[in-house]
């Protein structure tokens, strides 16, 4: 690290640091630092909505960290034996036995709406309207697919015995993870699905275009929010990944 | 210093920013009930938590009566001396404390002293207060369902605060866990705001490191609380399906229970886990706006600029990072693995080292300062001292073989209420002071604030001063009356009633300060747009109390760091921070 000579305190009022500051030209960690600090923004072409989902989304990796931690701790202390999920979420299919099929399925449904909502954000950025609500809603209808599977997943299991507080295969935590953690996932997805809708519309009657001021919010319309309603649309997916690795797969 | 060469051309860097939409509501509800204007999100915050905290003073002098003077009053029973322990910790540290702290002053001071005209998004503002005034009513409410409140303690641990027999489980401890979800999702809605407007929303020449030291603490508890909060609505959530759907999430099989359903399997210890891996950063989530703001108190009011700025700041930072991986050193006696003990008590022994700095940079920003003995003052003073007071008595509760005897004793009751409860209450005690002239254009009165000092700081010592020498004798906490016992001396009860005489007198004061604050707002003094001289941003406003917008038409541009303060060659003892170098009168 170079050290600055001693007369700049002299010469460039470092004493009362009210000399203006460009970009940084230090090396090292204090250039990472003036750059991180650096003037009214620290991440420069992002907006604020952009910047603020991505710290509502670090706070909910926090929450499935800690439901996935939980349900691994007490697979751990389950005094009886962990189900095989494999079995467990099979399906009949034409006379033949396929473990985790629905599973399969509604993964690939997914990751599926995944690729249309890249698409949608896309075609906003280039203010190509109508291509961006078809894709909008298509998103969310394989986001309403996939909760409307785990219904019947839930459904099917229910009726096979399995509670919050037990079920017919072993370890009661099962359930409870169970219910908890897809319960928590698919809230998350319905909440998705529901302001894809309401995006949808709002791209497919031009407020986006006209920045026509929310009906609650009274914020100006903008591109940009098909890209952060993207951001969450996109984590969703990435945790049902961990689900499945983690959950079914497991 | 002589006359100093500036560059006469500099200009400031443009605008990346672009003007903030502000909705400006013209009738009488929408400016103050349905406000989306920070600074009357911050009052209704400020409000709400102070009358959620009065019931927890209520609660402890009840509590106090109880212990000083048993079978005298007999105003409660075991039963509801449990339930006040509870409730009176919960509010308090996060009803209270937190609130007050991020909602209040953060919503307050954030947009003012970066230089923004509001919170990035201030319709999920407004809707965080509102969030938090429904888990106040839902936790209050926790009084009125048959059964009561919780009685479980503050730290809600299963299998006891779900298992018959404990206080308050039939009703109070839905109410509570009800509340606390609703509060964490209202305070995510405000936190998120918090640290997306000190990350993208500055003025012009406000870099991160030009920041007041208020800012940079609130900011960092509130990234603390955005990654801590999650854990416990996990928590709350599962303690939830536990209660009320019959999972066993936290139930290991129960002998000897009357239980509806078989409980079995579940871990109690990861309740622990979850809980204070929120709980230990909930005490810098407390703590680090305490410091930041007695950091700017300090350099204000003793005309000096804060020794080590950019030491402060890391500090800040390596305290915000080391407080997630300390928490287990709560469990030392939970029979989790012992060298997790181990680590736990080196990585709390750690923490004390940044902690350490800012106490010396403090001390040091004092050091031939021209201290001005103004009330923020005195109440930074008292932070210091009873801040390093509650400091040491952790370095003891930080080791396991020293914890080990004193857990659950009252020498850990003196410890935190020294360093998480009286230290941050001297601190908004202080910051009320300091900023009341800007939120109401009038001063408090000076006399009213001394005595309100005095006794509060002299009062606070009397009552956890003598804690750590009953909780060395060995006395548990959490015990409505002690009866007879072989270890427990008589002395011991005369300490008692000294502490409760003590805390009637605290709390006599409080009544003191509400009746300050209401008649200041009528008869108090003129306070002018900076009666403190000070360098930050809220005060160099047009107006006072700032309007809606903070600021007139121009947003003001930073040229220099907020400390400032007797710089050698100048004028005036102080350079606001929105002073351009040419326009600084120098000496001739």
């Amino acid at each position: 690290m170079n050290r600055q000579p001693m007369n700049r305190l002299a010469t460039d009022g470092a004493m009362t640091r009210d000399t203006p500051r460009g970009p940084s030209r230090e090396e090292g960690l204090p250039g990472l630092v003036a750059d991180w600090g650096s003037d009214q923004r620290v991440f420069k072409q992002v907006p604020w909505g952009k910047a603020m989902m991505w710290l509502f989304l670090l706070s909910d990796i926090f929450i499935f960290a800690c439901l996935l931690v939980s349900y691994m701790t007490v697979r751990i202390t389950s005094t009886d034996p962990w189900p095989d999920t494999s079995e467990v979420f099979a399906l009949e299919m034409g006379g033949q036995h396929v473990p985790l099929l629905l599973i399969a399925i509604m993964t690939f449904v997914l990751i599926s709406s995944s690729g249309t909502m890249a698409l949608a954000v896309k075609y906003g950025y280039e203010r190509n309207r109508w291509a961006t609500a078809l894709l909008l809603i298509l998103t969310a209808l394989l986001g309403a697919t996939f909760v409307g599977m785990q219904a019947f997943e839930w459904t099917k299991l229910i009726q096979e015995g399995a509670r919050p507080w037990g079920n017919p295969w072993g370890a009661a935590q099962f359930g409870a993870s169970f219910f908890l953690i897809t319960g928590f996932h698919g809230t998350h997805v319905s909440f998705g699905v529901l302001f894809l809708l309401i995006m949808t519309v709002k791209v497919a009657r031009g407020s986006l275009d006209k920045q026509r001021p929310g009906f609650l919010t009274g914020r100006k319309g903008r591109y940009e929010m098909v890209e952060t309603l993207g951001l969450y649309w996109h984590f969703v997916d990435l945790v049902w990944v961990f689900i499945f690795a983690f959950f079914y797969l497991w | 210093m002589g006359e100093r060469e500036y560059d006469a051309s500099y200009q400031a860097p443009p605008a990346e920013v672009g003007e903030m939409e502000l909705v400006h509501p013209r009738t009488f509800i929408g400016k103050y009930i349905w406000s989306q204007d920070a600074k009357v999100i911050a009052v209704q915050y400020m409000l709400t938590a102070t009358a959620i905290g009065l019931v927890a003073l209520v609660l402890s002098l009840v509590m106090r009566l109880q212990l000083g003077f048993p079978n005298t009053f007999s105003l409660i029973d075991p039963a509801e001396y449990l339930q006040s322990v509870s409730m009176h910790g919960m509010i308090m540290v996060v009803y209270l404390l937190t609130a007050f702290f991020l909602g209040g002053f953060g919503n307050y001071l954030i947009p003012l002293m970066c230089g923004a005209r509001d919170m990035v998004f201030p319709y999920l503002n407004m809707l965080s207060y509102w969030f938090y005034l429904a888990s106040v009513l839902i936790l209050a409410a926790g009084f009125f369902v048959p059964g009561g409140a919780s009685g479980a303690g503050w730290t809600l641990y299963p299998p006891q605060a779900i298992s018959e027999g404990t206080p308050g489980v039939d009703g109070g401890i839905i109410t509570m866990l009800v509340s606390l979800i609703v509060f964490i999702a209202g305070f995510t809605m405000g936190g998120l705001n918090y640290v997306a407007t000190v990350l993208q929303a500055r003025t012009r020449g406000m870099t991160l490191m030009r920041l007041p030291l208020t800012v940079w603490g609130i900011f960092m508890a509130t990234v603390l609380a955005l990654l801590a909060f999650p854990a416990l609505f996990v928590a709350c959530l599962m303690l939830l399906f536990d209660r009320l759907l019959g999972t066993s999430f936290f139930l290991p099989e129960m002998l000897g229970m009357t239980q509806e359903m078989a409980r079995e399997g579940g871990s109690p210890i990861l309740f622990q886990h979850l809980f204070w891996f929120f709980g230990h950063p909930e005490v810098y989530i407390v703590a680090l706006p305490a410091f930041g703001i007695v950091s700017d108190l300090i350099a204000t009011h003793a005309r000096k600029n804060i020794f080590g700025y950019r030491m402060m700041v890391w500090a800040l930072i390596m305290i915000g990072v080391l407080s997630f991986v300390v928490w287990a050193h709560h469990m030392f006696v939970s029979g989790m693995n012992p060298y997790f003990g181990f680590l736990f008590a080196t990585t709390t022994l750690i923490i004390a080292v940044p902690t350490a700095i800012k106490v010396y940079n403090w001390v040091l920003t004092l050091w031939r300062g021209n201290i001005h003995f103004t009330l923020p003052m005195l109440f930074a003073i008292g932070f210091l001292f009873t801040f390093l007071n509650g400091g040491l008595s952790g370095l003891f509760l930080g080791n396991v073989t020293v914890d080990v005897p004193l857990s659950d004793t009252y020498f850990v009751v003196g410890h935190f209420h020294m360093v998480m409860a009286v230290a941050p209450i001297l601190v908004v005690f202080g910051a009320i002071y300091h900023w009341y002239p800007k939120i109401t254009g009038r001063m408090l009165d000076e006399t009213l604030g001394k005595i309100h000092f005095w006794v509060t700081f002299l009062g606070t010592y009397l009552i956890y001063y003598p804690m750590h020498f009953i909780g060395l004798e060995g006395v548990p906490r959490r015990y409505y009356a002690y009866g007879e016992t072989t270890f427990i001396s008589e002395s011991v009860q005369t300490l008692n009633a000294v502490i409760t005489v003590a805390a009637l007198v605290v709390a006599a004061a409080q009544l003191l300060f509400l009746f300050n604050l209401v008649w200041s707002y009528y008869r108090g003094r003129e306070a002018g747009p900076n009666p403190w001289h000070a360098t930050t941003l809220e005060w160099q406003t047009a107006d006072t109390p700032p309007p809606h917008g903070n600021f007139g038409k121009e947003l003001p541009v930073v040229y220099r760091w907020p400390y400032d303060y007797s710089v050698p060659g100048v004028k005036q003892d102080f350079i606001p921070q929105n002073v351009p170098p040419q326009a600084v009168e120098r000496e001739p």
